[in-house]
C-alpha cells in the first residue's frame, strides 16, 4: 500500500475562526512501519479532549506529529489554521515525566520559568515579569510554596504539577499534555482535573493522552479514539460507546465491554 | 613576586593552563549535564589525526594550523559517533570507544609516518599526546585565550538554551528549541575547548579536564549556575597548580599534573562538601540515627507506663528491652543520655520519666502516632502535600489534616494523653 | 619475504587481537566499552608499581599490578556512581586520575630504565621476537607470543566454563540474579579478565590501542551475526585478520603498526557497518529500495485485476492509475512502464492492459488478499476491518502461507465479502 498522496490544498480559510487543532489524512511512520494511519479530524475550542487507545496505539506520535516533532509521511496538521511552525507561541506542551532528570541542580521555580523560554526566544534572559508569571503558575498548581525547592526533594505528585504549572507559563491557547496522570495519586489528579477545568473556562483547548478509562466520561468533552487507525472522534457522550471501545481495544475484551456498560448506565454523561 | 614567576615563559604557561582549565569546566557541566561525559575522550582522542594531517598538507608547525585540523577532525569524528548510533544497532559507548580508538591509531600511523620521513623532527607532534605546557608561547596563548573567549561567550550567551537543552530536551523541541541544533553546538564548544587543550593537556587526558572540574563542582551546590563557575574555577585552579608543579619538575609532562590536581580538588569536593559531601551526609545519617535511638528510648519508656497504667512507674533496663525487642545495651546508652538531660531518673537500675520527661516524651509519642495514622490513610489523605523537609507532623501537613488524623487516633483508641503536671503544656 | 622474526610478530599480534577481540565481545554487549577503555589506562601505575618493586619486567608481578589496578578502578568507579557521581562521570574521573598516576610515576622513577613510557603506551611490537624465552637454556620463542597465547587460553578457558553464566549476566542481569547467578562476581571475573589481557597486549599494541582491539572486532561482529557463539569466533577472526593485515600495511608504509592495526580493524567495522547482509546501511537501503518497487507494482497489478473482474476490459492509462491508486502522475506512469518491461503489462493503444501473465499473477494476488481476510474474519475480526489488514499483509505472505491459510480457513469459495476467492494457478 502506497503512502503517496497527491498533494491537495488546504480548505481556503472561512470567515469563522479555524479550529484549534486539525488533522488531515495524517499518516506517520517509523522505519517505514506505519504508526499511524489516515487520521482525520477536527477539534472544537474550548474543550477537554481525551486520547485513548491501547499501547503502541500512537498517542503520543500524534501530539508529536502535531508539534512537528514525527516525521509526517503524508497529511498535514494544522493549528488554528496555520502550521504548527507559525503558531508556536499559542500551544503548550507537557511531555511524558520520565524523559527528564530529576537530580538536575535546578528549583521548581526555575523548572517554571523555562515555560517561558519559548516567548523570549534566542539568548534573551528572563526578566522580572517573567518570574512573576512563573510564581503566579506555581501558586495556581498550589506549589507557590516550594518555589524555591530543589526537584529532587518533590514527590511525583508534586513533579507533575511543577510540569503543568511550566505548561501554563506558556500562556497558550491549545495545550497538549502526554499522560499527565501517569503514576500521581489522587489528591493531584483532582486538583489537575480542576486545572483543566479552569482552563476550559478561559475557552483554551486541552487535548490529553489518558489511560484511565473509567474517567473518560467524567474528564473529557470529547475523545478521540485511536488504535493506528483513528476507531472514532467526537463527544464522549456519542463516541464513547461499547462498540468503539472494542473496536480501539481489539478482540472481545469482557472487562472492557462490562466497564463500558456499566459506564453507559450508570454514570451521567457530560453533555455537549 | 618569586623568580620563577616572574619569568614570563612561565607567565604564558600559567596562563595557557588556567584558560584551559576554565573553558573545559565550563563546558563539562553541560556535558556531564547531558552525560556526554565521555564524548570529550573520544573527540579529544580524534583530533590525533587532524594535528598530523594538518601538518602532512601544509608543512607548517604553526598551532593555529594545528588546531584547524584538530577542529575539522574532531567534528569528523564526532558525525561518525552520530552515524553509528543512529544507523545500526551499536550502542553510544561501544560507538565512542570505537570512534577513540580507530581515530587515535589512524593519528599514530600518521605520527609515526611523519617521524620516519624525512622531515626531521616531528615538529613538536608528539607533544600533543600528553601536553607540554613549557612549549606555549606568547602567542598560542593569544590562540587559545580567543577560543576561550568563543567558549565562555557562548555558554553565557546560550545560558538558558543550553539548561533547557541539558534537562528536558523533549520540552525544548516542544516549544520550537531544535536539540539537534543546540547538542551540535554543544559538540562544537566541546571540540573548540579539546583544542585549546591540545598543548597543554595532550589528547589522551582531554577528557579530564572536561569531567573533573564539573564533577567536583556538583558536590557544591544545587544550582546550575554556581555550578558552572564553580567547574571553571576549579578547572582554573587545576591548570595553575599544574602547570606550576610541571615547572618545578623536570621530564614531567604537564597533562597528568594538571589532571591529578584536577582530581586531588575531586576527592576534596567529593569528601567534604556541604550537603552533598560523604562526611556531610555521614554526619546527618548519624544524627537521625542518634535522633531515632533517643525517641525510641523515649518512647518505650511511655509505652510501658501507659500500658501499666502509672506515670511514674519504674522499669529495668532489661524489662523496657524485652517489651518492644530492642538492643539492650543500646537502650542503656540512650537512658543515661536521658538521664542526663534530665528526662529519666533512675534509681536501683530501674528507670522512670521526670515530669519533664514525660511532657517530652508524650510529644514524640503523639508525633509517631499521628504519622502511623497518616500511613494508613494515606489514600484518602492525600500524600501530595507532604513536606518532607520538615521534623514534626504538624509541619508535614495541612491543619484540616492534621485534625482529621486527631480524630483517627481517637477512633482506634491510640490517642495519648498527658497526666496534668506541675508544667502547663503548650498546646 | 617475511622471515622468522616477521612471522613472530604476527602471531603475537593475532594472539593479542584475538584475546581481546574475544573478551570485547562481552564489553560490547554489556555496555562496558568504556569501562574496558579505563580499565586499559588504568593499570598503567599497577604495572610501573610492580616493576619498580622487583626491578624487573618479568611478566608475573606486573600481571598481579594489573589484576589489583583493574579490580581496584572497576570497584571504585562503582563506588563512586553510588557516592553521586554519574556513571561516566565516574569513569573518566577514576582512569584519568590512575593513568596520570602511572604516568608521573613512570617519568619520575622510572625514567631511562628498561620501561619506556612510549612502549608502554604505544607498544613496540617489532621488538618482541628479540626478548625470547629461555627454558633450559633453548629458546622457544618470544616471550610475547607465549604470554598472549597463554593468555587467549586462559580467557577462552574461563569463558567455556561459565559460558552460560556470562551469558545470562549480560543479557538480563536481573534475571541472572534471580536463577541464582553471582552477577558481581561475573562482572568482577570479566574485568580481571580484561585487566591481564591488556598487560598481556602491551607489549604489542601498547595501552592506548588495547582499546582498539578490544572494542572494534566485537563491535565488527556484532553487525555480523546474531548468535553470541558466532560472534565469539567472528570477533577473534578479525582481530586476528586486522593484526595480519595491519602489519603488512605498516611495514609497506613505514610507520606504527599497533596504528595500522587498529586503522585496518577500523576499515573493517566500516565495511560491515555498510555492507553487512543482516545490518548494513547499504544492504539495508537496497532491500527497502526493492521491498518499496515491488509493493508498488503488486498494487498496480491487484487494481488492474480487480479492475478486470469488475468487468473493465477497457486500456488504462497512467492517469487512471495515478487516480486509482491515489498516487502522483509520474510514480504511476513510472511504476506502468517497469511492469510493461517486465512483460506483466502490455501496451494497447495509448493505455496499458494485463497480459496473461499478468492477469495470472494479479489473481495470485487477490487470491491470497482474500485467503487473509477469510483467516482474519474466522478469527473474529470485525468485516470493515478486514480490507485495511489484509490490504498491509498481502505483500508478505509466501506461498507456502497461502496455502497454510487455504487449509486453515478450509478452501473458501468466497471471502466474507462475498467475492469469489481464485483457486491457485487460475
Amino acid at each position: 500500500m502506497s503512502v503517496q498522496i497527491e498533494p491537495r490544498m488546504p480548505p481556503v480559510a472561512t470567515a469563522e475562526v479555524a479550529a484549534p487543532l486539525e488533522v488531515h489524512d495524517l499518516t506517520v511512520a517509523y522505519h517505514r512501519r506505519p504508526v499511524l494511519w489516515d487520521i482525520d479530524f477536527s477539534v472544537p475550542e474550548g474543550c477537554l479532549i481525551g486520547i485513548v487507545g491501547p499501547n503502541g496505539a500512537g498517542k503520543s506520535t500524534l501530539i508529536k506529529a502535531a508539534l512537528g516533532l514525527a516525521p509526517l509521511a503524508s497529511g498535514w496538521v494544522k493549528i488554528y489554521g496555520k502550521p504548527y511552525a507559525e503558531q508556536r507561541r499559542l500551544i503548550g506542551y507537557v511531555p511524558q515525566r520520565e524523559s527528564v532528570d530529576w537530580d538536575f541542580p535546578t528549583d521548581a521555580l526555575d523548572v517554571v520559568l523555562m515555560g517561558r523560554y519559548g516567548s523570549l526566544g534566542w539568548f534573551k534572559r528572563p526578566g522580572r515579569a517573567d518570574r512573576e508569571l512563573a510564581l503566579e503558575c506555581l501558586r495556581k498548581v498550589g506549589m507557590a510554596d516550594y518555589a524555591r525547592r530543589q526537584i529532587s526533594q518533590l514527590s511525583g505528585g508534586q513533579q507533575q504539577r511543577v510540569f503543568l504549572a511550566r505548561a501554563l507559563a506558556q500562556d497558550a491557547s491549545l495545550y497538549f499534555m502526554d499522560e499527565p496522570f501517569a503514576g500521581v495519586d489522587a489528591a493531584t489528579e483532582k486538583a489537575i482535573i480542576a486545572l483543566l477545568n479552569d482552563l476550559k473556562e478561559q475557552r483554551k483547548t486541552v487535548l490529553v493522552v489518558h489511560h484511565d478509562l473509567q474517567t473518560v466520561p467524567e474528564y473529557f468533552d470529547w475523545v478521540i479514539m485511536l488504535n493506528m487507525r483513528q476507531i472514532a472522534v467526537g463527544p464522549t457522550a456519542e463516541v464513547f460507546n461499547n462498540e468503539n471501545l472494542q473496536k480501539t481495544y481489539g478482540g472481545r475484551l469482557n472487562i472492557i465491554s462490562d466497564v463500558a456498560d456499566a459506564l453507559a448506565k450508570d454514570v451521567p454523561r457530560r453533555g455537549r | 613576586m618569586p623568580d620563577w614567576l616572574a619569568d614570563s615563559n612561565t607567565q604564558w604557561v600559567l596562563a595557557g593552563c588556567v584558560l584551559l582549565g576554565i573553558s573545559s569546566g565550563v563546558l563539562g557541566s553541560f556535558a556531564l549535564l547531558r552525560r556526554r561525559s565521555l564524548m570529550g575522550d573520544a573527540l579529544a582522542h580524534a583530533a590525533l589525526p587532524g594535528v598530523c594531517a594538518a601538518f602532512l598538507i601544509t608543512g607548517t608547525r604553526s598551532l593555529p594550523v594545528f588546531l584547524i585540523g584538530a577542529l575539522i577532525a574532531g567534528l569528523l569524528g564526532a558525525g561518525c559517533i552520530q552515524a553509528i548510533t543512529r544507523h545500526s544497532r551499536i550502542k553510544e559507548d561501544a560507538a565512542l570507544g570505537l570512534v577513540l580508538s580507530v581515530f587515535f591509531g589512524f593519528g599514530i600511523v600518521l605520527l609515526t609516518l611523519i617521524q620516519h620521513s624525512d622531515r626531521g623532527s616531528q615538529a613538536g607532534l608528539d607533544k600533543f599526546i600528553f601536553g607540554q605546557a613549557a612549549s606555549l608561547i606568547g602567542t598560542d596563548v593569544q590562540v587559545m585565550a580567543g577560543c576561550a573567549a568563543v567558549v565562555c561567550i557562548a555558554s553565557a550567551a546560550l545560558f538558558k538554551e543550553f539548561k533547557l537543552l541539558c534537562f528536558d530536551a523533549e520540552f525544548a523541541r516542544g516549544i520550537g528549541f531544535s536539540a539537534t541544533f543546540l547538542d551540535g553546538l554543544l559538540m562544537l564548544l566541546i571540540v573548540l575547548a579539546v583544542v585549546i587543550g591540545l598543548q597543554a593537556v595532550g589528547v589522551v587526558l582531554m577528557a579530564a579536564m572536561l569531567i573533573t572540574p564539573a564533577a567536583a563542582a556538583r558536590f557544591w551546590t544545587d544550582r546550575l549556575d554556581a555550578m558552572v563557575w564553580n567547574a571553571g574555577l576549579i578547572g582554573g585552579l587545576s591548570g595553575a597548580l599544574g602547570a606550576l608543579l610541571s615547572t618545578l619538575a623536570v621530564r614531567m609532562p604537564t597533562g597528568p599534573l594538571i589532571v591529578l590536581a584536577a582530581t586531588v580538588m575531586f576527592l576534596i569536593s567529593l569528601v567534604f562538601a556541604p550537603r552533598r559531601g560523604l562526611l556531610s551526609k555521614a554526619a546527618r545519617l548519624l544524627a537521625i540515627r542518634s535522633q531515632v535511638a533517643r525517641e525510641n528510648a523515649l518512647r518505650a519508656l511511655y509505652e510501658y507506663a501507659e500500658a501499666a497504667g502509672a506515670w511514674d512507674v519504674k522499669v529495668s533496663r532489661d524489662e523496657l528491652a524485652a517489651v518492644k525487642g530492642q538492643n539492650p545495651v543500646g537502650l542503656a546508652a540512650q537512658i543515661a543520655r536521658l538521664e542526663r538531660e534530665g528526662l529519666v531518673v533512675t534509681h536501683d537500675g530501674r528507670s522512670s520519666l521526670t515530669p519533664e520527661g514525660l511532657r517530652t516524651a508524650y510529644e514524640v509519642v503523639r508525633n509517631h502516632r499521628l504519622w502511623e495514622m497518616f500511613l494508613m490513610y494515606e489514600g484518602q489523605l492525600g500524600a501530595d502535600h507532604v513536606d518532607r523537609d520538615a521534623d514534626f507532623i504538624e509541619h508535614h501537613l495541612p491543619r484540616a489534616t492534621v485534625a482529621e488524623l486527631e480524630r483517627l487516633l481517637r477512633v482506634h483508641g491510640l490517642e495519648p494523653e498527658l497526666p496534668p503536671s506541675v508544667h502547663p503544656v503548650a498546646a | 619475504m617475511i622471515g622468522t622474526s616477521g612471522a613472530w610478530i604476527i602471531l603475537t599480534g593475532a594472539l593479542v587481537a584475538a584475546s581481546c577481540g574475544f573478551l570485547g565481545c562481552f564489553l560490547v554487549l554489556r555496555r562496558l566499552s568504556l569501562l574496558g577503555d579505563a580499565i586499559s589506562h588504568a593499570v598503567l601505575p599497577g604495572i610501573v608499581v610492580a616493576f619498580l618493586l622487583t626491578k624487573s619486567t618479568t611478566s608475573l608481578p606486573m600481571f598481579l599490578g594489573a589484576i589489583i589496578l583493574g579490580l581496584l578502578t572497576a570497584f571504585i568507579v562503582q563506588s563512586l556512581a553510588q557516592g553521586g557521581v554519574q556513571g561516566d562521570a565516574a569513569i573518566g574521573v577514576t582512569f584519568t586520575a590512575l593513568f596520570s598516576l602511572g604516568v608521573v610515576l613512570l617519568s619520575r622513577f622510572a625514567y631511562g630504565k628498561d620501561l619506556d613510557l612510549d612502549c608502554v603506551l604505544y607498544g613496540e611490537i617489532a621488538y618482541t621476537p628479540f626478548d625470547t624465552l629461555l627454558l633450559g637454556g633453548k629458546s622457544l620463542g618470544p616471550r610475547a607470543a607465549w604470554v598472549n597465547g597463554g593468555l587467549l587460553l586462559l580467557n577462552v578457558l574461563v569463558v567455556g566454563l561459565l559460558y552460560k553464566e556470562l551469558k545470562i549476566c549480560a543479557f538480563d542481569p536481573e534475571m541472572a540474579t534471580a536463577v541464582g547467578v553471582n552477577v558481581a562476581l561475573m562482572h568482577y571475573l570479566l574485568m580481571g579478565l580484561v585487566s591481564v589481557t591488556t598487560v598481556g597486549a602491551f607489549d604489542s599494541v601498547g595501552a592506548i590501542l588495547v582499546v582498539a582491539m578490544l572494542i572494534v572486532p566485537g563491535a565488527t561482529a556484532y553487525l555480523l551475526t546474531d548468535r553470541l557463539e558466532h560472534m565469539l569466533g567472528i570477533a577473534m577472526g578479525v582481530g586476528a585478520a586486522s593484526s595480519v593485515a595491519g602489519y603488512f600495511v605498516a611495514r609497506s608504509l613505514d610507520c606504527s603498526i599497533a596504528g595500522a592495526m587498529a586503522t585496518v580493524c577500523g576499515g573493517f567495522f566500516t565495511l560491515a557497518f555498510l555492507f553487512s547482509p543482516s545490518h548494513g546501511v547499504v544492504t539495508r537501503n537496497v532491500a527497502q529500495r526493492r521491498l518499496r518497487r515491488r509493493v508498488a507494482q503488486e498494487d498496480v497489478l491487484l487494481w488492474a485485476g480487480r479492475r478486470l473482474e469488475a468487468g473493465q476490459t477497457a486500456a488504462f492509462d497512467a492517469r487512471d492509475l495515478s487516480r486509482g491508486l491515489e498516487w502522483l502522475l509520474p510514480d504511476a506512469a513510472a511504476a506502468a512502464r517497469r511492469l510493461t518491461g517486465d512483460g506483466l503489462l502490455a501496451a494497447r493503444g495509448e493505455g496499458f492492459s494485463l497480459t496473461e501473465r499478468g492477469a495470472a499473477q494479479a489473481q495470485e494476488l487477490i487470491r491470497r488478499h482474500r485467503l487473509y481476510e477469510s483467516y482474519l474474519d474466522d478469527l473474529g475480526y470485525a468485516t470493515d476491518h478486514l480490507h485495511a489488514a489484509a490490504d498491509r499483509v498481502e505483500h508478505h505472505v509466501s506461498a507456502e502461507m497461502t496455502a497454510a491459510l487455504d487449509v486453515a480457513t478450509r478452501f473458501p469459495d468466497r471471502d466474507p465479502q462475498g467475492k469469489p476467492i481464485p483457486r491457485s494457478g487460475s
